[in-house]
């Protein structure tokens, strides 16, 4: 059983410091796992929101080594105990309460100002019908667990705290998309990607996809997608007249 | 005075948490860019050395509209810069590549972005990048061109080398090489694939989107490898245009059926 150096991030809004304790590993274990083994045995005020362990629920995300990932799902058999100290920090992006533990409300806020999904009139019979093609790509969006990953890792807001009131970023983008390429949905929400949720900040560089635990494709297939509907909508003459020509 | 006791994080540009080499990727990409890019730049100019033999011409100056002039001004290879050289540079691909590796914004992920304020591309003059659909109609054009070159270059009419008439030679087989890999790198574009698909939100409704659906599947499957697309066929083009000078310039011999 290896014993790792961990280097935890302790404090609140107001500062803190990192503090270093060796925690011995079980075979299999996770980061999770050995930062209970540190709360059971050496640091019982040491505060970590978890719930699921099982990659699912979205609760422990964290920074380790300095790249966004889930706490639950970063086996310690990625590292080595004699390389040196695992850093496990709190998301940059979000206000810190304390230790490892961020207020994410930013994120709910985003939430509410996205309209709800409102679909067309039934058919005659009063149902609805979808066939899978149509949905497919809604289904990839729909494994979000909402970790927040990707919003912490996107520099938009990340490096720069003032975009935060302009930009949606890449969890409500993968929103957004699911809406806007629903079969049945009926609400335009081009005018909102464009202006509030501010698109065009995004400059693709990816790295909400890299960090995404559910490996959505954030950005080939909501981003540039969405990107590519503002564009028809905003930004391209020939379409602008085809839509004129047709009387839309 | 109560000491002030640091942050989880540091702030400001290069500021990371990261212990591996996060800077790898964008040095590598950065020099790629610059010397591909760079000799991509300097061939568009240099119409003094040779740039065509016998079968065949190099892709740079394809189509060549009028002979060189032999001014630094002006180049047969111009044409490109109307459609190939604003495609890449607008290309989703290449913008992930060279924001990150040389506007180093971000220069890798969580690691600080170098700008004091940012506005992506929601103000000018990066809200031009929005344009990249009107070069990838202007891209589409170059593929019959760059195939007619290269299927040209099976062919000898130049009685002054070598003998004349169908024939093959290294040189042509790169040159298909060359236009299938551009031709590749268009139809796995981003922009394309929302153009014959993407845009819809029923696939199943109508005959005419099912088609489009399966227009989309494919685009669909090329883009998932958008990135390889954009570098072989990047690497390709300048090998080719290297290769076909040093041919016509004698530096080197083509190994061909028309023996010149
Ligand atoms: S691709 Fe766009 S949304 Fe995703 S992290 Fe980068 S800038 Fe943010
Ligand atoms: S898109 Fe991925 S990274 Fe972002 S919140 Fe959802 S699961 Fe997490
Ligand atoms: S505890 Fe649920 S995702 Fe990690
Ligand atoms: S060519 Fe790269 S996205 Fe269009």
């Amino acid at each position: 059983m290896p014993t790792f150096n961990m280097r935890v991030f302790r404090g609140n809004k107001d500062g803190g410091e990192y503090r270093e304790y060796a925690v011995e590993a079980e075979e299999g274990q996770v980061i999770l796992d050995v930062i209970h083994t540190l709360q059971a045995t050496q640091a019982q005020d040491l505060a970590v929101r978890w719930n699921c362990k099982a990659g699912k629920c979205g609760s422990c995300s964290a920074e380790i080594n300095g790249k966004p990932r889930l706490m639950c799902m970063t086996r310690m058999s990625l590292f080595d105990a004699a390389a040196g100290a695992i850093t496990v920090s709190p998301m940059k992006t979000f206000p810190l309460i304390k230790d490892l533990v961020t207020d994410v409300s930013f994120n709910y806020e985003i939430a509410k100002k996205i309209p709800a999904f409102k679909p067309r009139a039934p058919e005659a019979d009063g149902t609805y019908r979808m066939m899978q093609e149509d949905i497919d790509r809604g289904q990839e969006f729909r494994k979000c667990i909402e970790c927040f990953l990707c919003q912490d890792v996107c520099h938009v807001i990340r490096d720069h705290a003032e975009n935060q009131p302009k930009f949606a970023g890449p969890r409500f983008f993968v929103r957004l998309a699911e809406l806007d390429m629903h079969p049945l949905d009926t609400v335009d929400r081009l005018e909102l990607a464009r202006y509030d949720a501010g698109i065009g900040y995004c400059n693709i560089t990816k790295c909400c996809s890299e960090v995404c635990p559910e490996e959505i494709h954030i950005t080939d297939n909501a981003i540039i997608p969405l990107k590519e509907r503002v564009a028809d909508k905003y930004y391209d003459p020939i379409r602008w007249i085809g839509r004129k020509l047709k009387g839309k | 005075m109560a000491q002030a006791v640091p942050a989880a994080h540091r702030r400001g540009f290069l500021s990371t948490l990261r212990i591996d080499a996060w800077w790898i990727e964008p040095l590598l990409v950065a020099a790629s860019l610059g010397i591909f890019f760079g000799w991509l730049t300097i061939s568009i100019f240099l119409d003094q050395w040779a740039f065509e033999i016998g079968p065949y011409i190099s892709p740079v100056y394809e189509p060549k509209l009028f002979e060189a002039k032999g001014s630094i001004f002006i180049s047969p290879a111009m044409v490109v810069l109307l459609g190939p050289v604003p495609f890449r540079a607008t290309c989703y691909y290449y913008r992930r590549a060279y924001y990150r590796s040389v506007f180093l914004s971000p220069p890798a992920c969580a690691v600080g972005d170098i700008g004091k304020t940012y506005k992506g591309e929601s103000g000018m003059p990066l809200i031009v990048q929005n344009a990249h659909r009107f070069f990838m109609y202007v891209a589409l054009l170059f593929i019959p061109i760059l195939w007619y070159g290269a299927i040209k270059s099976f062919w000898n009419s130049d009685d002054t080398i070598g003998d004349t008439g169908i024939g093959i030679g290294l040189g042509s087989v790169i040159l298909c090489l060359n236009a299938f890999l551009l031709m590749m790198y268009t139809f796995s574009c981003h922009s394309l694939r929302h153009f014959v698909g993407g845009g819809l939100d029923c696939f199943s409704c109508t005959k005419w989107t099912q088609a489009r659906k399966r227009a989309w599947d494919w685009a669909t499957l090329w883009n998932m490898r958008h990135r390889a697309w954009a570098w072989s066929s990047l690497v390709v083009i300048v090998f080719t245009d290297v290769y076909i000078r040093l041919v016509a310039n004698d530096v080197i011999s083509d190994p061909n059926t028309w023996g010149f």
